[in-house]
């Protein structure tokens, strides 16, 4: 018996260990970019400066006066948040649909929607290009909006329809005999039962977008221009400028890793998929 | 009122033809309880007149009005599920409110309306709990109430008790049994538990793959069981069906006995055998006896005092007036 505790006591160690070298791992780059963002930008590329060096904030006053970064910061909240409001619009309704009146069509929709996540973005780049700007959508918030809801909507309808089929179906059939329509039943029994997963869904999705470049930046100019398309803007011609690019970085990141933080559980939770009972 | 009635009612999944087609009628304040083992379509059945499923073809009839096509909240009938269903984000009093909400009644009518429920279930105390706070029977109960406040036409229950522990389940048969008496409206029971439905029942509908073997009273079905199937099916200990010589006595293929109409004795029987298992229940003694020559094993019930060990020779007499004979085809002679 003691050996058994013991063994299991060093595998816990070992695996608390192996934890914080994983996370250690992902954080570093960040850490790194935090650090180089308040390095000037000759010191940014001098190995004798990689922990010590002279902190300045030239870079963020640089970014705001030069670029500004709060027009690119309200563009990405608002077609993020818009995109993730759209798609649960849409995702709600088609979630429930698989879930609790499935066909035998229901399979085969779920596996096609996940498989245009397979299609490469280049392959429809310039169709969507021509046609954005022949229908004059091109650095529109509506057109990036669209684009980010499209994008995301299947993976936030497989979350949801993954978080909708946990509920007992009989408790939406209670509800039909007590006399609700579809959207009642939505309304009044899916979403609060489901409130979780909803949020974590559109948590993600809100994610997604936010993070979401590829579209972001070949999509827009200057109007809806986001925040990814302000970091690929700063990749001056004469070379990389690693201080102001990190700066650029942070702030770019930087709201969404706090509310990351604040949402952890939620996160988890949505990553891990499902537990609404 | 509350007649309800299938008319050549048939239910497919696909290729496969659940419910063969199918009448019945249940009058107006009766109890009636669609028994039958594992996926004999008597949830399927109950689903179908709940609007629940959609009939393939057929009519479903509720006084006099065809429902085929009317949605399960205008039938006018209430339903009570295995799982209780009750809404778990929702209060005890907003569970039972909620079909007067939606059938968009005054406040106050809601109030009075879930108070009387209350009332009748013994759950005033339980209102402002959620139902994750409630044990399995109080969660019934609610789930009745919520069933009751409607004053439906017909109440349908889905093996309501059998997620409870036994001594729950005889409680919450004589709760139901007791509302049925007050309430006087029909209800329509699906168990696989004959016991439930011997008890509970005006009128048993025995099914089988979909197809009704049998619709009697319980007592009609015990002593004039139309099949083999019914025979064995309802009554318990089961009904011993013999075969052979034994049968050819009473001109018949197959001959039945119920364990309860054997009389044992140490000495002498038309039959004789040795106990296997002997289980004493205090009131009752069940023996399984073995080496007959009739059947593998015979089953008797005899009076709590009877003492025999295993082992034991065991003489058997079936009472000659209550022998059931059945043909080849298994159907009553």
């Amino acid at each position: 018996m003691a050996i058994v505790a013991q063994s299991s006591k060093y595998g816990r160690t070992g695996r608390t260990a192996l934890a914080w070298v994983v996370g250690l791992l992902f954080f570093f780059p960040i850490f790194w970019m935090v650090l180089t963002s308040f390095k000037s930008d000759a010191d940014a590329v001098k190995p004798e400066f990689l922990f010590f060096f002279t902190p300045t904030l030239e870079n963020y006053v640089n970014m705001t006066e030069n670029y500004d970064y709060w027009r690119f910061a309200q563009n990405s909240v608002i077609t993020s948040v818009f995109a993730t409001i759209f798609a649960l619009i849409v995702g709600i309704p088609c979630a429930y649909a698989m879930a609790f009146n499935p066909s035998r069509a229901t399979k085969d929709v779920l596996m096609w929607m996940l498989s245009t996540k397979m299609l490469p973005a280049a392959a429809v780049l310039y169709p969507m290009t021509f046609i954005t700007k022949s229908v004059g959508l091109f650095d529109t918030h509506f057109m990036v909006i669209l684009v980010l809801c499209l994008i995301n909507l299947p993976i936030v309808v497989w979350m949801l329809f993954t978080y909708f089929k946990e509920i007992p179906k009989e408790i939406i059939e209670a509800g039909q005999m007590d006399g609700v329509n579809t959207w009642g039943e939505i309304r009044e029994i899916l979403i609060p039962l489901a409130w979780g997963g909803i949020a974590s869904t559109a948590l993600l999705c809100f994610i997604f977008c936010w993070n979401e470049a590829y579209w972001t930046v070949r999509l827009t100019t200057t109007d809806a221009a986001t925040l990814s398309k302000l970091i690929e803007g700063n990749r001056a011609p004469e070379g990389l400028f690693f201080g102001r690019l990190s700066a650029v970085s942070a702030a770019a990141v930087g709201p969404i890793v706090v509310l990351g933080w604040f949402c952890q559980k939620q996160l988890v939770q949505g990553l891990t998929f499902g537990a609404v009972k | 009122m509350g007649r309800i009635v299938l008319e050549n009612v048939t239910k497919s999944f696909g290729e496969t033809q659940v419910i063969p087609p199918l009448d019945l009628t249940i009058e107006d304040g009766e109890f009636a309880v669609f028994v039958g083992p594992s996926g004999c379509g008597k949830s399927t059945l109950l689903r179908l007149i709940a609007g629940l499923e959609e009939t393939t073809s057929g009519r479903v009839m509720i006084d006099g009005d065809d429902m085929t096509e009317v949605s399960p909240a205008k039938r006018g009938l209430a339903m009570v599920f295995q799982t209780y269903a009750l809404y778990p984000h929702m209060s005890v009093r907003k569970n039972i409110a909620f079909p007067l909400r939606m059938a968009k009644k005054s406040q106050s009518e809601i109030d009075a309306l879930v108070e009387q429920a209350a009332n009748t279930l013994n759950l005033n105390d339980y209102l402002e709990k959620k139902p994750g706070q409630l044990s399995g029977g109080q969660r019934q109960r609610v789930a009745i109430g919520r069933a009751i406040v409607r004053e439906p036409t017909g109440f349908l229950f889905d093996e309501p008790l059998s997620n409870l522990d036994a001594a729950l389940r005889v409680g919450m048969r004589l709760e139901i049994s007791e509302l049925h008496e007050r309430l006087k409206t029909t209800m329509i029971y699906v168990t696989h538990d004959q016991v439930e439905a011997m008890t509970m029942a005006n009128k048993i509908v025995v099914l089988r793959a979909g197809n009704i073997e049998q619709v009697g009273s319980p007592l009609d079905l015990y002593h004039q069981p139309q099949n083999k199937f019914v025979a064995s099916f309802i009554g318990s200990p089961t009904m011993n069906l013999i075969e052979g010589p034994e049968a050819g006595k009473h001109d018949a293929h197959t001959i039945g006995v119920r364990p309860e109409h054997i009389e044992v004795s140490q000495t002498d029987g038309t039959w004789e055998g040795t106990v296997g298992v002997a289980e004493h229940l205090g009131s009752d003694t069940f023996f399984y006896v073995h080496n007959t020559g009739l059947a593998d094993t015979i089953t008797v019930r005899a009076p709590g005092d009877v003492r025999f060990n295993h082992g034991d020779k065991i003489h058997l007499t079936p009472r000659a007036d209550v022998i059931h004979r059945f043909d080849t085809a298994g159907m009553r002679l």
